[in-house]
Parts: structure tokens; C-alpha cells; sequence
């Protein structure tokens, strides 16, 4: 057991990676002189050295282009966009190529690799570095999607990824980097696809993701001094998606919120209510909430991002009125 | 080898008309009148003292991450001074300040963009710039696509823009140029080699020895100046423009100069940059050279130089009373403008968060 702050826990999953498999290795802008523009690949160029910890030019096409063609050979590359918000310059090789070659070729080619990428808000970097896309990804057949909340998930849930014979979209939560947490040690291999029950409460099943599971548990702690007692949902992995987790809570609670840091539209929440209304309609106590950012770019001014995202107070708010407690 | 082109290995050295001395190389008339020069010193010097109050406020937590542009003034201000600030445009990346101010943006109206209003993201009427951009290498085919407008208006103006060396490792640039030498646009292309991106230095970036050699694979020219050399940016630059304005196309200049500090506020170099590099750049000091130059023509002296800093650092203070004069951000600012005209799902949105109906 050691603790590592969940930035620690990249550096640290991604070498527990390249020592077990040399079939591993990892490339982007910054990653290896650097250790990452956000310290999260920090040691690795020294342990493993510049065969296989790579800086690449600032070329994201050629990046994830180059990852998949790496991977048609048997290796295994992790590759890096730095913001997640930059996908959308490389998002012909996601979308187009990446996840459809398996399906194209009938299943000849596979292609196992993962996208690692800084994603989300909190850091007052603006409109075109902040925004939360895992349902950008979420939305693309042959993408499996992935996006941790603590240290030892980030360790276990990476190693899933890289042994994953999917392309994998990694989202690493730039607002939890500082946050710390027990990493188990030995092998830590976790499981893509599995939602965790991060709290138990039988009055209503709150579900979040990423940043937005510290501020659900945080708010069903206030919650819980108002007499109502949340299960909160950590998601961990959009694709796959637990939906058993969600649908057993809600039957046990009759009431779900969703807390997204995405903006409201086509948000994953909007998957989760509707297999909720679709699967346990007849559980439901309530009309299903999702607490989101609204449909707006991310401002850089801090009052005015702190205002936007959901934080604890808004979910004890909404959560509390529509239980009418 | 049956190849025809073959790299040769070797870079042209960099069109210089100043020596570090501040020398001017003999033979050579420089673009710049003498009144031209000192106010390209003066905003050389304008924005080095900016950077300076810009990275204390980023300390005190009362601006936003931000760019210096220590040690690339005469790149930025030698290039944007051969512009027609009524006809030209100019489109940055994001460490291009004197650029934007000589085109008549107000320093105010840049600091209240680093304080996160948007009061500060509005450009005044008739200050012909595109905005910041820090998706990289995103301005350079909407530079094209506005030079191509200009051109097809018939309005004789030209667009210069801004990138660097990182920058022109995206697909963005290759295919802005290649549009560029088709439409023959009316385009400059200015490439700030820092020598660095981030902490990637420039050999990393690509194996060519010289980035203004791919010009000619675009079908239009290329040229290397010396990019602390504020003659020699100038005079390389308004040749440039001048084949634009005269509707023979684009040309790339690749700007050799050096970031002599962080990457932005949140960069720590001394983890990456060697400080023997750094030191050697220093003698080469493009606002000490311009002083050089001008002293040794007793066009310039110490007390000249105490003189126009503080009235520089009075300028810097005066436009940061103006900014924080201006009403802070308020929260209808993150509805106002997503759309034209708000779709009705998001009206009521912005009403359930700001209290009000829409
Ligand atoms: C599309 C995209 N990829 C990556 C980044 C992250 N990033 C920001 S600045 C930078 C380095 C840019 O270097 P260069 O173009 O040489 O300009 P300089 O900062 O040296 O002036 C990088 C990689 C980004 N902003 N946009």
C-alpha cells in the first residue's frame, strides 16, 4: 500500500505497463524531457529510456495515425493528446480509422492501443481547454471509453486498458491530479466495464463520473445530515457501460440523479436515464434528474466556471428538492 | 540515388542587417526611417516591462496563464511594423502583444482577457486582428481563407500570420500553404522559431535544418532572417508584403530567434533547457541591440532610456486602472453569446441559473 497523488498514479500504472510487457510504449508532446506538461509521465524516460518514452512533434494526426499503425505490427502503443479538447484535431484517425478497422477488415486487424488524455475543468484554461468529451467518444462504435476518479483506479483501470485488445480513450481528470489516494501494491489490474458502489444509501442512486464522484460523495455527506441517505455510483468506464450496477440501485432507491461536468446535450447522463426508463421504469419513484453543466462553453473566469460546473452545493440543492426534503 | 531533391544539410544563415553590436552590415539600406526605429524600440520595450508586471499579476493570481514574449520583440514588432494597420490584418498565435498593440488594440483590452472577462475578448471596431489562438496552428488556414477575402474584395490589404516552430508540425499549416500557393492569397507567413515548443526543442520538431525550406515545395518562397534583428525582420518582411499586396502570393519566413524564458506562467525550463544555451543567446538581446545601434548613432542615450521607461511602466499602470475599472464578469456573460439567437432548451437553462426568465 503506498499513497499516490492520482498524477503519481499515471506515471506509476503506465510503468507497471512497460516493465511487464515490452511490447509497450509511450509517445506525445512533452511526455519524456518534460515528464508531461502536467508532471503525469514523470521518471518514465529515465526508467525505460527513448526507445520506448518518445516526444513526438506537435502533429496529432500523425500521433494517433502512428499509434494505429504501430499497433496493426502486435505492439501495444500509448499515445498522448495533451488536452482532451485536441482530439478534435486528430478526430478523423478516432472515429474514422482507430475504431472502425476491426469492423472493416472483418475482423483481421486489430488495433491495442490507448489514447491517454488531460480532460475536464476546474483549471480556469478556457473555452478550448477544459471541456469534459467522453460522450464525444462515448458516441463512436469501437471505442471503449474510460475515465477514472481515484489513484487506484487510474493504476487498475490503465492496465486493463493497455491489455485491452480495443482501442481504449483514457480520460484523466485534470482537477484531480493534485488529489491523493492507497494504491495497493503488487500487479493491480482492474476490470474495464465495472461501475463501483462508492457509497450506500437507500433513498436515491446518484451517479457521476471523474471529478464529479469527490463532489456526489462530498454532497451526499451534506445530504446525509438532511435525512437522506445516497448511494453514489463511481461510473469509471462509459464503454462499457455497468448498467447492471445502475439498474440494481435504482430499483433499491427509486430515484437517480446524474452528475455530469459535460455540457447538457447527448451527455452520457442521458444514456443512463434512458436505460433507467426503458429497463426499471416501474422501480422509479420520481422523474431521473441530470445535474449538468448547461449548454455552454466553458468560461475562464473563475467565479463564472465555478458557477457552471456542478458542484456540491447544486447537487445537495437538486437532489433535496426533488426528494422534497 | 536516383532522387532529385535531396536535403543538403544545410541551412542558409539568417539575413542580418544589424550585428549584435548594433552595427549596421555594410551595403545595406535598412526599410525603417529613424522615427520608425524608436517606436519599434519603444514597443519592443513597452512589452518587456509588460511581461514582467504581466507574470507578477500571474503570481498574485489576478491574470490568467500567459506567454511572454522575452526575448522575440524584434521578430513580432519588426514584421507587424511593415503592416498597414488600416488595410492589414494580423492573426496570432499567442505570444504576438506588440503585434496586436500595433494594430491598435488596447493593452487594457488584453489584460482584461488574461482576467478571464470577456469585456477583453471583444475586438474594437477597426483593429483589423483575429483573436488569440492557442488551438495550435488552427489561425493559419483562416489566415488564408481572410487574405483570400480580402483579395477577392479587391481591398489591397494583406494578412501576416503568426506561428511557431511547434506549430508548424501540424497538418493545419502544410494544408494552409499549400492552399495559400494556389490562390496565391495574399499571405505572409511568419514563422517565430523560438527554438522551442514547450520542452521540445526545435530538432525534435522535424528533421529538416531549415522550416522556410518547404516554401518552395508550396510553390511560393522562403527566407530565413536573423529574427532578433529588427532591421532585418523589417526589411525581409515588407518585401514580403509587398509581393502580396502586388498578387504574387505567399511568402514563409522563418523568424531564427529564441524564447528567453518559461513557455507560459505554468513552465518551469529549467528542467529542460540547458542554461549554457540560454546564455549564449543573451548577447544577442534584440532590444539591446536596436539601443546599441541607435546610441552609436546618438540617436539614443541612458537618459533617453530612463525617460521612455517610465513612461512605459506609467502606460502599463494606466491600462490596468482601466481593467479593473471594467464591470466584472457576470454570469448572463456565459449565455450571452453560444448562439445568435438561443434555442429555447438553453433560454431555460440560463433562467433556472441566474434566477431570471429569459
Ligand atoms: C492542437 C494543439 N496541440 C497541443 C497544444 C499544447 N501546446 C500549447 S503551446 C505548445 C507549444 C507550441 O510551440 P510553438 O508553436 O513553437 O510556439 P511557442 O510557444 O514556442 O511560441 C503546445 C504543444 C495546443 N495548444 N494545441
Amino acid at each position: 500500500m503506498a499513497e499516490l497523488t492520482y498524477r503519481e498514479a499515471i506515471a506509476y500504472g503506465i510503468a507497471q505497463e512497460l516493465r511487464r510487457d515490452p511490447t509497450v510504449f509511450i509517445f506525445g508532446e512533452d511526455i519524456a524531457g518534460a515528464g508531461g506538461v502536467f508532471k503525469s509521465t514523470v521518471g518514465l524516460l529515465e526508467e525505460f529510456g527513448p526507445k520506448r518514452v518518445i516526444d513526438t512533434p506537435i502533429s496529432e494526426q500523425a500521433i494517433l495515425g502512428a499509434a494505429m499503425g504501430a499497433a496493426m505490427t502486435g505492439l501495444r502503443p500509448i499515445a498522448e493528446i495533451m488536452f482532451s479538447d485536441f482530439l478534435a484535431v486528430c478526430w478523423d484517425m478516432v472515429v474514422n480509422e482507430i475504431a472502425k478497422i476491426r469492423y472493416m477488415t472483418n475482423g483481421q486487424v486489430s488495433v491495442p492501443l490507448v489514447i491517454r488524455t488531460g480532460n475536464g475543468g476546474g483549471s480556469r484554461f478556457g473555452a478550448q481547454h477544459s471541456q469534459s468529451v467522453e460522450n464525444w467518444a462515448m458516441a463512436v462504435p469501437g471505442l471503449k471509453v474510460v475515465a477514472p476518479s481515484t489513484p487506484a483506479d487510474v493504476v487498475g483501470l490503465l492496465a486493463a486498458s493497455v491489455r485491452d485488445d480495443n482501442p481504449v480513450l483514457f480520460f484523466e481528470h485534470k482537477s484531480l491530479f493534485a488529489t491523493k489516494g492507497e494504491v495497493p501494491s503488487g500487479e493491480l489490474v482492474d476490470t474495464l466495464g465495472t461501475a463501483k458502489v462508492v457509497r450506500h444509501g437507500k433513498d436515491c442512486t446518484i451517479v457521476a463520473l471523474a471529478l464529479m464522484v469527490p463532489r456526489a460523495i462530498a454532497a451526499a455527506e451534506v445530504l446525509a445530515g438532511r435525512g437522506i441517505e445516497a448511494t453514489v455510483i463511481d461510473l469509471r468506464c462509459l464503454v462499457p457501460l455497468d448498467t447492471q450496477t445502475i439498474l440494481s440501485s435504482v430499483s433499491e432507491t427509486g430515484h437517480l440523479f446524474t452528475v455530469e461536468e459535460n455540457p447538457r446535450l447527448c451527455g452520457w447522463g442521458a444514456e443512463v436515464v434512458s436505460i433507467v426508463a426503458e429497463e426499471c421504469f416501474w422501480a422509479l419513484d420520481g422523474p431521473s434528474i441530470r445535474i449538468t453543466t448547461p449548454h455552454v462553453p466553458l468560461p475562464s473566469a473563475d467565479v463564472l466556471e465555478d458557477a457552471v460546473i456542478p458542484s456540491v452545493e447544486r447537487i445537495v440543492n437538486v437532489v433535496a428538492k426533488s426528494l422534497d426534503a | 540515388m536516383l532522387a532529385q531533391f535531396v536535403p543538403d544539410g544545410t541551412a542558409p544563415s539568417p539575413i542580418q542587417y544589424l550585428a549584435a553590436d548594433g552595427a549596421l552590415a555594410e551595403g545595406v539600406t535598412p526599410s525603417m526611417s529613424d522615427d520608425e526605429v524608436r517606436a519599434g524600440l519603444r514597443l519592443m520595450m513597452l512589452t518587456r516591462a509588460f511581461d514582467t508586471k504581466a507574470m507578477s499579476l500571474q503570481r498574485q493570481g489576478r491574470f490568467g496563464t500567459f506567454s511572454q514574449v522575452t526575448g522575440q520583440e524584434a521578430s513580432i514588432v519588426g514584421s507587424a511594423s511593415a503592416l498597414d494597420p488600416r488595410i492589414d490584418w494580423v492573426v496570432p498565435q499567442y505570444r504576438e502583444l506588440p503585434a496586436l498593440l500595433r494594430q491598435g488594440l488596447p493593452l487594457s483590452s488584453f489584460m482584461l482577457y488574461f482576467m478571464g472577462n470577456l469585456a477583453g475578448s471583444r475586438i474594437p471596431d477597426n483593429v483589423n486582428i483575429l483573436p488569440i489562438q492557442i488551438s495550435l496552428a488552427a489561425q493559419i488556414p483562416q489566415a488564408v481563407g481572410l487574405a483570400w477575402g480580402l483579395q477577392l474584395q479587391q481591398t489591397g490589404g494583406v494578412v501576416i500570420v503568426y506561428f511557431g516552430d511547434g506549430a508548424s508540425s501540424e497538418g493545419d499549416f502544410h494544408e494552409a500553404c499549400n492552399l495559400a500557393g494556389v490562390l496565391k492569397a495574399p499571405v505572409v507567413f511568419m514563422l517565430s522559431n523560438n527554438g522551442w515548443a514547450i520542452s521540445t526543442p526545435r530538432h525534435k520538431q522535424s528533421a529538416a535544418t531549415s522550416l522556410a525550406a518547404r516554401a518552395p515545395g508550396y510553390g511560393f518562397p522562403g527566407v530565413v532572417v536573423d529574427g532578433n534583428d529588427l532591421l532585418a525582420v523589417h526589411a525581409v518582411t515588407s518585401e514580403a508584403v509587398a509581393r502580396a499586396r502586388a498578387g504574387e502570393g505567399p511568402t514563409l519566413i522563418e523568424s531564427v530567434t529564441y524564447r528567453m524564458g518559461p513557455h507560459n506562467t505554468a513552465d518551469d525550463p529549467t528542467r529542460y533547457v540547458v542554461a549554457s544555451e540560454l546564455d549564449a543567446w543573451k548577447p544577442l538581446d534584440p532590444i539591446a541591440r536596436v539601443q546599441r545601434h541607435l546610441t552609436a548613432r546618438g540617436l539614443w542615450s541612458d537618459d533617453q532610456c530612463q525617460v521612455v521607461e517610465a513612461e512605459l511602466s506609467a502606460e502599463i499602470e494606466e491600462a490596468l486602472v482601466v481593467a479593473r475599472a471594467a464591470p466584472p464578469p457576470s454570469a448572463s456573460q456565459l449565455f450571452d453569446h453560444v448562439y445568435a439567437d438561443a434555442p429555447a432548451t438553453m433560454l431555460r437553462q440560463r433562467a433556472a441559473r441566474l434566477g431570471v426568465t429569459a
